[in-house]
């Protein structure tokens, strides 16, 4: 792939904002370690953590080399308004029933998104999408088994997933948000784009949440939300960056 | 060796994907690639290999890491298996390199008693590489280094 100024700049956009969903949501995920509602539960979130954070790690190399500071620099000096996630990932883990939903939605997707990325005519991504896919299978499969467990469960529970759905849905549109280089990265080749990744997205979850006993907000309540990927985020992001910093920024020249 | 599992070499798990050696300049290159993204020791392993070419009498050593080969659990060797074994960890099935279907975590062998009675109690461990198993038959719980593909 010819990496001209305006690819360049597509790739990296692509490449930030995939990295900063697994930075967020790999930290909020961790904050189950010890408090899980059992202890295979408070593995599984551990685990599906410790692959995100990783998988992060290796996208920020790629941008390392693309030119962008060293991993550390980026994942540990930025402020709000300089991450890329979408507004899902950033929101408190609040009760497991929020968090189960989101990880089903979020991670049906990602799993489709590094899927595709194998294809990818940007040839280190692909090589990392390769290595990705086989850890993500494992998160679809955490997610899909509960919320089709906790769908079909007791009243309490079903209840509880069906608020969740319809908490998480708009917020998860959000994970589609086009961005300004969508053309540029499908037309060299990068990949098919957000709108291809919904549509596969949506075919995907529909019978996980029809066997789960669930049903998708209606059509003409849907509202994606926007912005995250341009830096607009919640109240809920500086208060997990500086958490989230809080030993770095303690000797930030420190070395480990 | 596998930092967190002794009884096998790096070699034998598939995480050494290339070696060169040119003995005019005394030297050797090493790459490695990584069995999980969020495997945590990395640095540790790439340093365990530069201090035994050192200690091989190569001082002129070059180790790095990369995704230039993804890392599955088809490229364990037979050794590989049998060392996992020795371990005390079900070995994980070949899959071919293909897409992992869940079938492949039910019925794994118990490493204590080789019954076929067991059942799949989580997918994740107290490390990436591991799942959780329950032997009906000899009533013992038991740990298998997952199928990644």
């Amino acid at each position: 792939m010819n990496m001209n100024e305006q690819n360049t700049l597509a790739v990296k956009e692509l490449l930030y904002k995939m990295a900063d969903d697994l930075l967020i949501l790999g930290h909020r995920n961790s904050e189950w370690t010890g408090i899980g509602p059992m202890l295979e539960e408070d593995i599984s979130f551990s685990s599906m953590a410790q692959d995100k954070l990783g998988q992060a790690l290796a996208l920020y190399q790629l941008l390392n080399n693309l030119g962008e500071a060293d991993p550390d620099t980026v994942a540990f000096t930025r402020n709000d308004l300089q991450f890329h996630n979408s507004e899902l990932v950033e929101y408190p883990i609040g009760e497991y029933d929020f968090s189960l939903m989101r990880h089903f939605l979020f991670d049906n997707a990602e799993l489709l998104r590094y899927t595709m990325l194998m294809d990818s005519s940007y040839e280190p991504l692909a090589k990392l999408a390769r290595k990705f896919r086989g850890e993500l299978k494992y998160h679809k499969f955490h997610g899909d088994t509960f919320v089709m467990q906790l769908g079909k469960g007791t009243e309490e529970s079903k209840s509880r997933m069906q608020s969740s759905l319809d908490f998480c849905w708009n917020l998860a549109l959000g994970v589609f948000e086009p961005s300004p280089y969508e053309d540029t990265l499908i037309k060299e080749g990068v990949w098919q784009g957000e709108e291809a990744l919904k549509a596969q997205w949506m075919e995907a979850i529909a019978p996980v949440i029809e066997a789960a006993g669930l049903t998708i907000p209606d059509e003409n309540t849907w509202k994606p939300v926007y912005g995250g990927r341009g830096g607009k985020h919640t109240e809920n992001l500086q208060p997990l960056l500086d958490e989230m910093t809080e030993v770095f920024r303690v000797d930030p020249g420190a070395e480990w | 060796m596998d930092p967190e599992i002794p009884t096998i070499s790096m070699v034998d798990l598939g995480i050494v994907t290339h070696v060169e050696s040119d003995p005019a300049n005394q030297s050797a290159k090493v790459i490695l690639t990584p069995t999980f993204s969020g495997f945590p020791a990395l640095r540790v392993m790439e340093d365990m290999v530069r201090d035994k070419l050192h200690d091989m009498g190569i001082p002129n050593v070059d180790v790095s890491t990369n995704f230039d080969v993804t890392w599955t659990t088809d490229l364990i060797t037979e050794k590989g298996r049998k060392a996992l074994l020795q371990h005390g960890l079900a070995p994980p099935p070949e899959h071919s390199n293909g897409f992992i279907e869940l079938e492949v975590l039910s019925n794994v062998a118990c490493p204590h008693c080789s019954s076929l009675n067991t059942r799949l109690t989580t997918p994740f461990g107290p490390t990436l590489c591991r799942a959780m198993h329950y032997c009906d038959n000899c009533l013992q719980a038991f740990e298998q280094f997952k199928p990644v593909g």
